[in-house]
């Protein structure tokens, strides 16, 4: 006799309540990040942006700014899935994983927080 | 619950260079990672002012970080390589050993030489010689 419920069995997730997200936003991100980050690197490699004034000049452009927001939120949410696994798969105690998951998570907001303000001051001011 | 069995045992397994580019992935996504904070933390020196970015552009061309530069350059070139090659897996297809086996050594050189490349054009742009002709 099966304990779960009709309505769990066709849901069909496990004890954990949600893994498919996970997994299919790592992807996302992932493939988001292949034109943006192409897009960054090439981009940089132009050496009229070798002073302060082009830089800056250059990144308050709107659909640059517009970009880099989008990199700089999809790297970190992608880099937070990623640590996120990392931690689960190699920290064997509970304390120290979720201490660790506590803190990459935090990092990773700050991160992003930062990025965004950064990017926005530059465009906006 | 200490006899609980664990795995998986992966002593047990014969080696192959497919299982380094496995964790390699991992290890150079968290290289990426750290490279990721270093690229805010410069984002944030350029919105500061000009006096903070040439303070953050100098500390950037010191040996060390240049060194370090070289380091998240490869780990996202090849977290990005190898990425793709995870992608190409997700729908289905080379993953037959033999496949898996040819498009992990076409990751390696197609990381190295990219790598590379990169360094050589950003060295152009940035305005350092790499090599004295």
């Amino acid at each position: 006799m099966s304990l779960r419920s009709p309505l769990s069995k066709v849901i069909g997730r496990g004890s954990a309540g949600e893994g498919v997200g996970h997994w299919w936003m790592q992807r996302v991100t992932a493939i988001a990040l292949i034109p943006l980050t192409l897009w960054f690197v090439f981009s940089l490699l132009d050496s009229s942006l070798q002073s302060y004034e082009a830089m800056r000049g250059w990144i308050g452009q709107p659909w640059v700014a517009v970009l880099s927001l989008l990199l700089v939120l999809t790297l970190a949410w992608h880099s937070k899935l990623g640590v996120q696994v990392v931690i689960e798969d190699y920290v064997p105690s509970k304390g120290t994983k979720t201490t660790a998951l506590l803190v990459s998570t935090f990092i990773h907001v700050i991160a992003a927080v930062a990025g965004v303000f950064a990017i926005l001051r530059l465009a906006l001011s | 619950m200490s006899q609980r069995p664990i795995s998986p045992h992966l002593g047990v397994y014969k080696f192959m260079y497919t299982m380094s580019l496995s964790i390699l992935h991992r290890l150079t996504g968290c290289v990426a990672t750290v490279g990721f904070l270093v690229f805010v933390w410069w984002l944030m020196a350029l919105a500061s002012g000009p006096d903070s970015y040439a303070g953050a552009m100098q500390l950037l061309s010191s040996p060390f970080a240049k060194l370090l530069l070289v380091g998240f350059t490869f780990s996202f070139v090849y977290h990005f390589c190898n990425g793709i090659r995870h992608l190409v897996w997700d729908t289905g297809r080379g993953l037959e050993r033999a496949q898996a086996r040819r498009s992990g050594a076409f990751v390696i050189v197609a990381a190295v030489v990219l790598t590379a490349l990169a360094i050589w054009f950003g060295c152009q742009a940035m305005g350092f010689s790499v090599v004295t002709p």
